[in-house]
């Protein structure tokens, strides 16, 4: 009964709450924690493809470069928002728009 | 339903029910909250993969370190009186319409596609396989991946750093 398409499925859904997230949060913290989301869909369904294609364990091993660059974009990205919130004292990504002026 | 499908379906229904805590939340601190369930949830759903190697990397990496990151931005971005700590939300309706074609698109795909099926045979230890395929496959990519994770670091100090 749980097969390749009820991994998919929830992949899917994990995408797509995630797109949610990066589309309309406002606090760019929680525009990282959809990032993280649509990561961790791929993630899953590189290992059920993995799992259920009769595969050997490449997208065991490509899941976890996955992470692994999740971790390095996860530090870089927090570098960048404590930079714009002690540049301009918020992190309100729609307020960081001094380039517009 | 056996045991096992009736945890299956609890571990998926935590992580989705999570990740739509993550986007739906009021409070900065529940949704960071909520993220650790559902990347909890996504290690279980390795599990069931038969991925043990990949459930125990992503609770390492993931809850222990990439959550404390962003836990840690979250107190270093706020004044930490501010209780309330709430964040709102842009343009829910256009946002969530696009994600609802979105998602309809990928599930009528995910649903008709004719997917490559065999059945699999569990890998007996899928840690020596992953460390022989990085060592002799994947060699490059790993290596490129050190050096990556080094100048990310490097990046992100010198980034956060005072410049006076």
């Amino acid at each position: 009964m749980v097969d390749l398409n009820t991994y998919l499925i929830i992949g899917a859904i994990l995408f797509s709450l995630g797109m949610f997230g990066v589309i309309t949060r406002r606090n760019g913290v929680a525009v990282l924690m959809g990032v993280e989301l649509i990561l961790n869909a791929a993630n899953v369904n590189f290992v059920a493809f993995a799992r259920f294609g009769g595969m050997d364990l490449t997208g065991h091993v490509f899941s976890l470069f996955v992470i692994i660059l999740a971790a390095a974009e996860a530090a870089v990205a927090l570098a960048i928002i404590l930079n714009i919130f002690n540049n301009l004292g918020t992190v309100n990504i729609d307020e960081a728009n001094q380039l517009k002026q | 339903m056996t045991g096992t499908s009736f945890i299956f379906w609890i571990v998926a229904l935590l992580t989705v029910g999570s990740a739509a805590g993550v986007v739906f939340s009021k409070n900065l601190i529940y949704s960071a909250i909520a993220l650790l369930f559902s990347l909890l949830g996504v290690a279980g759903l390795y599990v069931f993969l038969w991925a043990d190697f990949i459930a125990v990397t992503q609770i390492l990496i993931y809850v222990g370190g990439i959550l404390v990151l962003i836990i840690f931005g979250i107190m270093l971005t706020h004044r930490i009186t501010n209780v309330q700590l709430s964040h709102s939300s842009i343009q829910r309706g256009v946002g969530g319409v696009i994600v609802l074609v979105i998602f309809a698109g990928l599930s009528a795909m995910i649903l008709n596609a004719p997917w490559h099926r065999s059945p699999a045979i569990e890998p007996l230890e899928t840690v020596r396989e992953i460390g022989r395929m990085l060592m002799i496959n994947y060699l490059l990519p790993f290596e490129v991946a050190s050096i990556l994770l080094l100048a990310a670091l490097m990046g992100a100090a010198l980034l956060s750093r005072k410049t006076d």
